[in-house]
């Protein structure tokens, strides 16, 4: 993945910036120019992963396109948080209609662009989840089937937040929001089928599909940045923590995302044209319980009595996206970690080649293939 | 200009609404104190002479310089220190412990192989301090005075300067070259040596040299003699005698096969000598076990690697000709041994005693009010003993006794003479709160395990007197550089600069000119803090 291609035995590229590096290889956020898309002021609560991922995405989408950018924006905290009237907080041109309808707005805005003959301006549309995978569905998927020059970036806090934590399609099994059994000995989402939009953007084949969390920036910036090399319609699903509507502190908003990875509930992976072409692997693999216990939203799995039951079966969850995409480095990697490269050459900043895309076959690969036929 | 339709306000940025008003908490940029400065008894600024090693190039004259504030011998502590900042490394917590002694030493012999220098104003102050003992703590302190601007005159009744570390410390570990250019850079700055000039007086010695202030630091050169019955043709002697004659023309003689009695660094240092002196077996006696060896870790390792061979638990109840008799040893409860009665013998034809050091404190015998306990003199928080004017360290005041702690003696005293001489008094600023582990967030160091020095194979290093450790290169020593993770100090990483959802943290410039917080917007929500890889961040609770 992009953000292992410097390595300084220090802080790695883990860190958003490094002294040591070549300012052309400094990331996007660590750069005083960088654009702040998204400005101070705003209404969104401590420690917003979605004001975060906003600003990092926007930002790198920005420098690829040298602010030539447009952004609609579906209803939401996002929207709410930013743009009370008169106020924007928004430092780049930027539309909001309605809560079902981005992915139809930024169609229109590209295809008045593509009209007008101004192929240097591109559009980025974006929406949390619900306004992603329930309420903007079909104007989604209508923009997927299209064709048209988008890229659709949603920040998935895993409910409806701005209306007080509502279940969406995305909120994971065993959850706790507003509405999902809030009383009685069995609160929390459901286990079921969920409606996973990477998965489905995948299946369209569009010209590229990205997974990314606001833990791991360079990464975040570099799929950002690819996903601009492209036309036609592409998707960016960001994992961004919400601590008011999961119960966890304000602090520990990096970290959930952090964790989310390295426990595998959340895969990380970028595939072109149908095809998963790299995956984020895990670094330091723990069980999903650490994850969990940060978040008021699974106490209950925790008391009044322990709920291994439950907490087995998120991590049969986590195991199987493991296998599936193909997460770890080495097969036995339990405490196994990454990196433990004594190669004294890539001492020098940008010396490393970065580490060779997940190009072996995982089932993931294996099961697409199945579905739609070898890869090309 | 006319607005549309249900258009009244003119459109705003949000950064009308000062967020700041929601905080209860606050974000504040600190300094802690990295553990490897705090257990440096040099006190040398380690974290920060690293943070220029990490840029090699330009950056190792920078680092050297950043020591030599602190200590005047680099090369020599990156041979002869037993670094306790390395123990306290945090990152010994995440994979291993930085090894901050082999870039000093690589650090250090740069700075002899390009002639770096440090400038000094010759005798700004007009005040004349005489310094008794050209060992680490006298040399040291003379530098220090040297720098602010003392004429110093050091007096050593040796022939040679270096103290222990010339007559205690073997080649093996302390190549001479390398002592000689340390030492020498030290003369260079006008440092006066008078060699083979034993004082015998202090009190008069500063009265007839018109003298403002003395340091003594005469250190613990001799042997303590321990009574072991011994036949008129036993070969008995003292490990710090046989060190010394070491640097002499004639190599002490000690025969096949020598036994050493005693359980601490010159123990091991006088085996493995005996063993490059052709001994065929060299046997450590030691009355307790291996766990309660004072003797530090590396010495211990390296002198069985050397096949020195060890003899636990026993002590020498008397020597003969050719042998000893030992006595078995156990450890009682608490740890202490007891004698259990049962005797056994070994061969050897030298018994060589290193059981500990005295010093020679004549020099203040006739001096009233100097008080000597134990043995040592005894000296206030400012390193003075009763008499006015006359200051000590090293060996002979109470403290750990190592190479490094006389050189921090060195340097402290000469902070005090120095307040002393100007009538006022030296408060040492005050010692930031300690980084310690809990305070890092260790995800964002990269894994990267340490560079070890290479050493002399064994065959070679127990026959010739060639310096057993090697030392990095370059390119090795500025990756163990970087392996340092800046335990409370700032490294200019971003991370706040990025992680703020609220655009609060401001870079202030360039790396190095560091961030700055504005409290208009910092909500408190504490994710700078929390993602600070060093911990230089601190929550402290809003004023209302």
């Amino acid at each position: 993945m992009p953000e292992q291609q410097v390595k300084f035995f220090q802080t790695g590229s883990f860190a958003v910036g490094n002294r040591l590096l070549d300012p052309e290889q400094r990331s996007v956020q660590a750069r005083m120019e960088r654009s702040n898309s998204l400005t101070c002021g705003h209404r969104a609560c401590q420690g917003c992963g979605e004001a975060l991922g906003a600003r990092f995405a926007l930002d790198a989408a920005m420098r690829a396109t040298d602010g030539n950018l447009i952004a609609a924006n579906a209803t939401g905290c996002l929207e709410v948080f930013s743009t009370p009237y008169p106020e924007s907080s928004w430092q780049l041109p930027w539309i909001h209609s309605l809560f079902g309808n981005a992915p139809a707005v930024a169609s229109g805005v590209a295809a008045a662009l593509r009209a007008k003959g101004r192929t240097d301006v591109r559009v980025v549309g974006q929406a949390g989840d619900g306004g992603t995978v329930d309420i903007g569905f079909a104007c989604l998927s209508g923009m997927f089937e299209r064709g048209d020059d988008v890229l659709f970036i949603c920040y998935d806090n895993e409910a409806y937040m701005n209306t007080g934590v509502q279940r969406s399609a995305a909120t994971p099994p065993a959850a706790r929001t507003a509405n999902t059994k809030p009383l009685g000995d069995q609160p929390g989402n459901v286990f079921g089928q969920g409606k996973n939009v990477p998965l489905i953007a995948l299946a369209h084949e569009l010209p590229y599909v990205a997974t990314a969390t606001v833990a791991e920036l360079r990464d975040l910036e570099a799929k950002v940045e690819r996903a601009m090399d492209f036309h036609g319609p592409r998707y960016i699903h960001i994992f961004v923590p919400c601590p008011l509507g999961w119960g966890s502190a304000s602090r520990d908003t990096v970290r959930i995302a952090r964790l989310v990875k390295e426990t595998g509930l959340f895969p990380v992976f970028e595939a072109e044209h149908g095809e998963v072409v790299g995956v984020s692997k895990i670094r330091r693999r723990v069980p999903v319980e650490e994850y969990l216990k940060l978040q008021r939203r699974y106490a209950h799995l925790f008391r009044p009595r322990r709920r291994d039951d439950v907490i087995a079966r998120l991590q049969a969850i986590a195991d199987r996206n493991v296998e599936r995409f193909g997460l770890l480095t080495d097969p036995d990697q339990a405490a196994a970690m990454p990196g433990e490269a004594t190669d004294l050459a890539g001492l020098e900043a940008g010396a490393d080649e970065p580490p060779e895309r997940a190009a072996e076959e995982t089932n993931l690969m294996r099961l697409l293939s199945e579905t739609h036929g070898s890869p090309r | 200009m006319e607005k549309p339709f249900a258009i009244t306000l003119d459109v705003g940025s949000s950064r009308a609404n000062k967020t700041g008003s929601w905080r209860t908490e606050r974000a504040v940029y600190v300094d802690r104190l990295p553990p490897c400065n705090h257990a440096c008894p040099a006190g040398e600024n380690i974290q920060q002479w690293l943070y220029h090693a990490e840029e090699g190039g330009e950056g190792y004259e920078r680092a050297w310089r950043q020591i030599m504030e602190d200590n005047p011998f680099p090369a020599i502590m990156g041979r002869v220190c037993y670094h306790p900042c390395e123990t306290s490394c945090n990152r010994g917590q995440l994979d291993e412990a930085v090894g901050i002694n082999s870039v000093e030493r690589f650090v250090g012999d740069e700075g002899i192989e390009r002639g770096w220098r440090v400038k000094v104003e010759p005798s700004s102050s007009g005040k004349r301090v005489l310094v008794v003992g050209a060992g680490p703590s006298g040399l040291s302190a003379a530098y220090f005075l040297a720098r602010l601007g003392h004429a110093v005159t050091i007096r050593d009744a040796g022939p040679m300067a270096g103290g222990m570390m010339r007559f205690g410390i073997p080649k093996y570990r302390l190549p001479r070259e390398v002592l000689d250019a340390e030492v020498g850079r030290i003369l260079d700055l006008g440092v006066g040596l008078e060699l083979n000039s034993e004082v015998t007086n202090v009190v008069e010695a500063i009265a007839d040299g018109g003298f403002d202030a003395a340091f003594l630091a005469v250190g613990a050169q001799i042997g303590k003699r321990a009574y072991v019955p011994a036949g008129s043709a036993a070969h008995v002697l003292d490990a710090v005698s046989m060190l010394h004659d070491m640097e002499g023309d004639e190599r002490p003689l000690l025969g096949r096969r020598v036994a050493v009695y005693g359980g601490g660094d010159t123990a091991m240092d006088a085996a493995r000598t005996a063993k490059r002196l052709g001994a065929d077996e060299a046997v450590i006696v030691y009355r307790r076990s291996r766990e309660r060896m004072p003797a530090h870790e590396v010495e211990v390792t390296e002198a069985q690697e050397e096949g020195v061979l060890m003899r636990w638990l026993s002590t020498v109840k008397r020597a003969e000709e050719g042998r000893l008799v030992l006595e078995r040893m156990e450890l009682d409860e608490t740890g202490f041994p007891r004698p259990t009665g049962e005797l056994e013998t070994l061969e050897a034809d030298a018994l060589v005693l290193a059981l500990g050091q005295e010093c020679d404190l004549s020099l203040v015998e006739q001096v009233a009010d100097i008080e000597v306990e134990d043995g040592v003199v005894q000296v206030g928080p400012n390193m003075m003993t009763g008499h006015p004017g006359v200051f000590a360290g090293g060996d002979m005041v109470p403290a750990e006794r190592s190479v490094t702690v006389a050189i921090g003696h060195g340097k402290r005293a000469a902070r005090h003479v120095d307040a002393w001489l100007r009538g006022a008094a030296y408060e040492a600023p005050p010692k930031h709160e300690i980084a310690s582990f809990d305070k890092l967030n260790t995800w964002y160091y990269a894994d990267a395990p340490r560079t070890h020095r290479p050493r002399l194979e064994a065959v070679r290093r127990q026959t010739t007197f060639e310096e057993v450790v090697e030392g990095l290169d370059e390119s090795n020593a500025q990756f163990e550089a970087r392996r340092c993770m800046s335990c409370g100090s700032c490294f200019s990483c971003d991370n706040c600069y990025g992680v703020c959802p609220d655009n609060a943290v401001l870079k202030l410039g360039e790396p190095g000119e560091g961030y700055a917080i504005d409290y208009d917007y910092c909500k408190g929500c504490g994710l700078c803090v929390a993602e600070c890889p060093c911990g230089a961040i601190e929550m402290v609770p809003e004023r209302h």
